[in-house]
């Protein structure tokens, strides 16, 4: 059965208050702590980091908290700019990327900032994403074709065809949106979760590609696609603003289009 | 310690590949709906006219041909688009094999046995029996 509680040994303890001294304007980080090393349950720590000499943005607290505070915290970050996807995690209860994400939205309240949820964690906010990234993989992301490649110029696409990929192109395979979605809680397993079916349907519409019919065939299966109940958390949280629940529904409808109604 | 495991996690998200399958039951599961849509109003509007109907008067309305055939179509719908509904939500929740398989063929014979009592009950009532 799918599972509504948390085991014994994921049960989430308070953890250690670091408080600011002398801070002009103190805010609260709870943030969740894990590591695989020491046997202790997961523990949530608050940081008070002042505003007054911190960035706008949560990854600019993190790395406060990490350069200053507690040089233990452990987080992915690259790009610090929305375009990498590595600092995505739960921030004040959505899936988002921290880099992108400035801490005046996030309420009035305490900053709560959770891994990516229902991954395994490898520590504190880094969860692992192999079979996500195998996900992706299994949809055989790249252009294939039967046609040999002109020898002396790329495959063209034209303006208009090139527009269906907008909306699309733009997915950074963070996973806030897979990970926000209980179908993929439940049966991540089998299931390949909204972001790996957007990357699916970029490559089903690109007019370039030769394999539609057998991409369709892949994805033609009541675990791999059809989990999709369109309940649209994935749309809601990605932090592209991206729909990949519309680009499942685009796959489903081209599965019903090759056969009689 | 668990036993090391050497396989490769591709091998493990591709599975047991495609069924090929799944498009019907979403179809149908869609169908069935847009033709409850039109039942379900049928039902209903007729269901109220018949509030305050005596027992004589029910069995006279259900007799009439029209209604007999829609009330029939209404049965087979609600047990069809019952028994693909409650399949999705054991294939989400129930992940013990033989639970599953178990309440997958147990939801599809009641949902059978269901609809052939509702025709049945119909048909004694249309055709006088």
């Amino acid at each position: 059965m799918a599972e509504f509680t948390l085991p014994k040994n994921s049960k989430v303890q308070q953890g250690k208050h670091y408080p600011a001294k002398d801070a002009k304007k103190p805010r609260t980080f709870r943030i969740y702590r894990w590591t695989p090393d020491d046997g202790q349950n997961p523990r949530i720590d608050s940081y008070e980091v002042d505003m007054a000499a911190c960035g706008p943005m949560v990854l600019d607290a993190l790395l406060k908290i990490k350069n200053e505070i507690d040089p233990t915290l452990t987080l992915r970050r690259s790009c610090r700019e929305g375009i990498c996807g590595s600092c995505a995690m739960n921030i004040d209860g959505t899936n988002t990327l921290a880099c992108t994400r400035a801490i005046e939205e996030c309420g009035s309240g305490d900053v709560k900032i959770y891994p990516l949820p229902h991954m395994p964690v490898v520590k504190d906010l880094v969860p692992d994403l192999t079979h996500f990234y195998a996900q992706f993989a299994s949809i055989k992301p790249w252009l294939r074709t039967q046609s040999p490649a002109p020898a002396d110029k790329e495959r063209l696409q034209s303006p208009e065809d090139r527009k269906k990929l907008d909306g699309l192109y733009e997915c950074i395979l963070c996973a806030c949106c897979s990970t926000s979605c209980p179908s993929y809680w439940w049966n991540g397993d089998k299931y390949l979760g909204p972001a790996i079916l957007l990357q699916a349907y970029r490559w089903i519409v690109d007019s370039r590609d030769e394999d539609t019919g057998a991409r369709l065939d892949d994805l033609e299966d009541p675990f791999k696609l059809y989990r999709c109940h369109t309940i649209m958390n994935c749309a809601r949280t990605c932090p592209k603003g991206l729909n990949p629940a519309k680009a499942i529904a685009e796959i489903k409808k081209l599965i019903v289009e090759r056969r009689a109604a | 310690m668990s036993a090391p495991d050497f396989q490769n996690p591709l091998k493990r998200a591709r599975g047991l590949g495609s069924s090929q399958s799944g498009v019907g039951h979403w179809w149908t599961q869609r169908v069935t709906a847009a033709a409850l849509v039109v039942l379900g109003v049928w039902f209903v509007a007729t269901v109220l006219c018949l509030l305050h109907a005596d027992y004589a008067t029910a069995k006279a309305a259900i007799a009439k041909p029209w209604n007999a055939v829609l009330l029939i179509a209404f049965s087979i719908a609600v047990f069809w688009h019952a028994a693909l509904g409650l399949q999705v939500v054991i294939e989400d929740y129930v992940h013990t094999r033989w639970k599953e398989v178990v309440s997958l063929v147990l939801i599809k014979f009641l949902a059978v046995l269901g609809a052939l009592a509702s025709v049945l009950a119909v048909l004694r009532v249309a055709l006088g029996a």
